[in-house]
């Protein structure tokens, strides 16, 4: 039977675009009907359009679908194992003592914001390469110091990110892909280096955390044989309520549990042992760092795969937010300017004080955790709107811009389907639908600290620029 | 007075939802004038027109949404806002209730509607081919009711649905009966053994509402958009819908139904029709006889002798249907009724087949009948707003529906017109359609009920009579009730037709003088 007559026997399921009554209408007929939530594609802009509809040539759409299914498999396929702390100068590629890498797309010190700004001071003046943050600032400005993103050399650094030649570092190796991501080591606290605070506590601090937890940790992952399977780990805190962004409760008690019998073993003495173990539980937060080098090194694998449109970097340093696709190799960053998270503040500050989103975290959401993972953290639902139903319609709205569905991270709520994984350039353009991001906010002066926690979108400038350079080098 | 912009950026509402929320905005008391738009060139125009232009307005996007607040002052200004932003999200809440997932692409709704078959596509005409591709692409069968598409775009799409098997109605097909559900713009009609092809959207309405009156019923009818059978495009719609019908084991008779074809194509539907294994019934207004016959085909010249022709081969007893001649005492009445110098017809019509009906029986008797449709350059309006000896007006035409709702939905323009009409001493009568049914106005008869009583007792004051002639296009299982459609027109004193033929004959017998 032709399909024509086929559609004469069949029960009639129409799918609407456009005009609300003509569904009403069905409805009234009694007939299956969805009427999408359709919005121009590429904003309504030609140009955009005109690149969709290059790539969705069918010669070339093969070719795509081809690298994004590769891009895909190489994100779910990875298998990211903690395998050691140390110094950033010993293992971070390309590391010097004047060196400061720090969160997002390059940034020179003029134009960097208020919490960077703050952390990179802060940073210099820990390293010792200046007395005080009056002549950090001087040294910052005086082009000594090399500024380079955290991205560039196989690192993600949350928020301001960072990271000065003596602070230790994890060290995340793919298993199946052989590549390593480093990060850095959790401050805890709100007011803290990575929120741009930079007083004589936040110093002390990280001398405490380069002098006992750093070596503490280090010496404790020589004992481990095996490492620690983080993905594993990760689907674990997911199903225990953790998204792994925002929410890390479960997920840092099941990281200092699998430290713990290895830290006992080191050399250091019970009370510095007992300062580990009061650092960690003095915030959730400890584990926030290793999930994001866990992405980043699933994603690095996923990089550079010719004619894939898959994104592989979401990343901002406060002034402008930039991603990287897979497509297009290398350090080719797409940006656009870095938004205003919104969301609950703590007491006493009012969004006006809020920074411009910043930080390397989104890497949580570009593996399809955080924002992507919302359903499966109906703790911190206040931070979407307040409903569990608002939480998973997040969820399940950014599947609408991502490939595949992660199998081996899962959501109990929305029956153990996979988080969903992939950001497509192409769907983001057709539909709209920007990726949703869970973060912190930090003070837009230096030297406070973090004053809330939010959601953001990126800007779809980023994006379309993306795409009409995939136009180009996809043929 | 105070002016007030809020443009949203990147919020997209379509056009049909956009003239309701911008009918509300207006009835809010405190707005003077309020324009809820999308930031499109035209829309820009419209509202330099009203003198509301700002630089705002003039920097919004296509993809923005633009609302505009004329009230007495700033304060107010900002209340009609709220106002207007309470109406725009009561619409979102009552559409979330009705479906649990939103999808954003036909891709992703596929795929989670593994059963989908069938998409309508109503976005503006830029956007739509992608969208009907994508469709194609994804195997549903499309209704493609945007117009603006280009003709390439159109045998782009055809052919694809052709190497595919699949249907492609449109673009600019508004109306559609598939599976015994009425899609867009029809009527609802009983069940039955006749299948319809229709290149023209209310002529095939008119044929299945007069098949429906003769008792017989409708198995699929099949819309290919007006330009089908045009040379370029070469009927590929319309010959896989009689081949679908051939083979549907339901239809009995099949009925085409369009405006005179190219003659390449002609040939090609002719010679499709002499290899059917069914009878089928050919209506395409002002067509050949003698061709159709020739093929084998039941040639019909109008819509109720088309409908009338399929329910007999489709098994009607001819001797028990009510065929509603014309009245012939009333003919003499009404032309005793007019003056001399009342000569000429003027006919406002909403449906497009419906004036073209009724401007080719008046051609029949009459040279000098003028239209906006007409396909002789000679005979057509050099101003539409100006009338001319008969003419006929097809407001659902483009000159007609730049930046408004078509006429079955929005009868303002039509309204105007009819009061313009009326005060001309040289017209006899005035036939109008009603078009009832899904997709059209809830009360179409109502609208024009007050105008029509004026116009008649003004008329009757300067010691004329003018003859006002309706005929309602509808069944009684629309919802418009079409007892009471009816009953209102014959309360104003307007003549009711009982059909669109019967209309267009009734016109033109009317106004013929000295016989």
């Amino acid at each position: 039977m032709s399909k024509i007559n086929e559609l004469f026997t069949n029960k009639l399921n129409v799918i609407n675009v456009g005009i609300e009554n003509f569904r009403d209408d069905l409805f009234k007929q009694n007939a299956s009907v969805t009427h999408l939530d359709w919005t121009p594609p590429g904003r309504g802009n030609p140009e955009l359009i005109a690149a969709l509809d290059k790539l969705e040539d069918p010669s070339v759409t093969d070719k795509i679908e081809a690298a994004n299914k590769a891009a895909v498999e190489r994100i779910i396929n990875s298998q990211p194992v903690l395998i050691g702390f140390d110094q950033a100068i010993n293992v971070v590629p390309g590391m010097t003592k004047n060196t400061i890498l720090h969160a997002g797309p390059p940034i020179t010190w003029d134009k960097m914001n208020g919490p960077m700004k703050g952390a990179v001071t802060g940073a210099i003046v820990f390293e010792g390469l200046a007395p005080n943050i009056e002549e950090a600032a001087e040294l910052a400005a005086s082009g000594e110091i090399i500024f380079s993103p955290c991205h560039e050399h196989n690192c993600v650094g949350s928020m301001a990110g960072v990271t000065s030649a003596s602070m230790f570092m994890h060290i995340v190796e793919n298993r199946t892909y052989g590549n390593i991501a480093y990060t850095n080591l959790s401050e805890q606290m709100s007011k803290i280096l990575r929120m741009g605070a930079n007083d004589e506590s936040v110093i002390h601090r990280l001398i405490w955390m380069r002098d006992v937890l750093g070596p503490i940790l280090r010496d404790a992952m020589k004992l481990s044989p095996n490492g620690i399977d983080l993905r594993l780990m990760l689907s674990q805190a997911l199903h225990m309520g953790d998204e792994c962004h925002n929410r890390n409760v479960a997920g840092t008690t099941l990281l200092i549990q699998a430290l713990t019998p290895y830290i006992i073993q080191t050399n250091f003495t019970v009370e510095q042992k007992k300062e580990v173990f009061e650092f960690v539980s003095s915030s959730d937060y400890f584990s926030g760092p290793t999930w994001m080098a866990l992405c980043k090194c699933a994603l690095d694998a996923a990089h550079g795969i010719e004619n894939s449109t898959i994104v592989t970097t979401m990343a901002r340093n406060g002034v402008e937010f930039g991603i990287r696709v897979s497509g297009i190799a290398g350090n080719v960053w797409f940006t656009g300017p870095a938004q205003q998270v919104i969301g609950p503040m703590f007491a006493g500050y009012k969004p006006e004080d809020s920074g411009l989103d910043i930080g390397d975290s989104a890497i949580t959401e570009t593996y399809g955790i955080g924002g992507f993972a919302m359903a499966t953290a109906p703790a911190i639902v206040s931070l979407v709107g307040g409903t569990v139903d608002d939480a998973i319609s997040y969820t399940t709205k950014m599947a609408e811009i991502t490939t595949i569905e992660n199998p081996n991270v899962t959501i109990p709520m929305l029956d153990f389907i996979g988080i969903p994984t992939g950001i497509d350039i192409q769907k983001v353009i057709q539909t709209g639908i920007m990726p949703i991001i869970n973060t912190a906010i930090a003070h837009k002066d230096a030297g406070i600290g973090m004053i809330g926690a939010g959601i953001v979108n990126p800007p779809i400038e980023a994006f379309e620029k993306a795409l009409l350079a995939l136009s180009e080098e996809i043929k | 007075m105070t002016v007030q912009v809020l443009v949203k950026p990147n919020t997209y509402i379509d056009s049909v939802s956009l003239m309701s929320l911008s009918t509300k905005a207006n009835q809010i008391e405190i707005v003077e004038q309020a324009i809820i738009a999308m930031g499109t060139e035209m829309n820009k125009e419209v509202i330099r027109n009203v003198g509301l232009m700002t630089p705002e307005v003039e920097s919004a996007k296509t993809s923005d949404l633009v609302i505009i607040v004329k009230a007495a002052s700033e304060e107010l200004c900002e209340g009609a806002f709220e106002s207007i932003n309470e109406l725009l999200t009561k619409k979102k809440d009552s559409s979330k209730g009705k479906s649990e997932v939103k999808y954003s692409t036909i891709t992703s709704a596929v795929n989670g509607i593994p059963e989908a078959n069938l998409a309508i596509i109503a976005v503006n005409g830029s956007y739509a081919p992608r969208e009907a591709r994508k469709a194609l692409e994804n195997n549903l069968h499309v209704m493609l009711f945007s117009d603006n598409v280009s003709i390439e775009d159109e045998i782009q799409l055809k052919t694809l649905a052709q190497e595919k098997g699949l249907l492609m109605m449109g673009p600019d097909c508004g109306t559609a009966i598939i599976g015994n559900v009425a899609l867009c713009f029809a009527n609802a009609v009983r069940k039955g053994n006749i299948g319809i092809v229709g290149a023209s959207g209310t002529g095939s309405q008119e044929v299945t509402v007069r098949i429906h009156e003769f008792g017989g019923g409708i198995t699929q009818l099949i819309g290919t958009g007006g330009r089908d059978l045009s040379e370029e495009v070469g009927g590929i719609m319309m010959l896989a819908g009689i081949k679908a019908l051939e083979e549907d084991d339901a239809t009995k008779v099949i009925v085409l139904v369009s405006k005179p074809p190219a003659p390449s194509v002609e040939e090609k539907v002719l010679a499709q029709i002499k290899q059917c294994k069914k009878p089928v019934v050919v209506w395409f207004v002002g067509g050949n006889e003698e061709k159709v016959t020739q093929a084998g085909g039941h040639f019909a010249k109008m819509s109720k002798e088309a409908a009338l022709k399929a329910v007999l081969l489709a098994g009607a007893d001819e001797s028990k249907l009510n065929k509603r001649a014309l009245n012939l005492p009333l003919i003499e009445e009404v032309r005793a009724k007019l003056n001399p110098e009342q000569k000429y017809i003027r006919g406002l019509f909403s449906g497009g087949t419906l004036c073209d009906e009724a401007m080719h029986i008046a051609m029949e008797k009459f040279d000098n009948v003028y239209s906006n449709i007409q396909r002789e350059p000679e005979y057509r309006l050099k101003d539409v707003r100006v009338s001319q000896d008969h003419t006929f007006i097809d407001f659902g035409d483009d000159q007609f529906t730049q930046g408004k709702p078509h006429p079955m939905i929005d009868p303002s323009t039509r309204i105007e017109r009819f009061i313009q009409e009326a005060k001309d001493p040289s017209v006899g009568v005035i036939v109008m359609d009603f078009v009832l049914g899904f997709g059209a106005h809830e009360d179409p008869v109502g609208a024009m009920l007050p105008a029509i009583i004026e116009a008649k007792q003004v008329a009757e004051e300067e010691g004329r009579h003018l003859e006002v002639i309706g005929y309602i296009l509808g069944t009684e299982l629309d919802s418009q009730n079409i007892e009471g459609q009816i009953n209102k027109l014959l309360a104003s004193g307007a003549t009711h037709a009982s059909s669109s033929q019967n209309a267009g004959l009734l016109a033109r017998e009317f106004v013929v003088k000295g016989e």
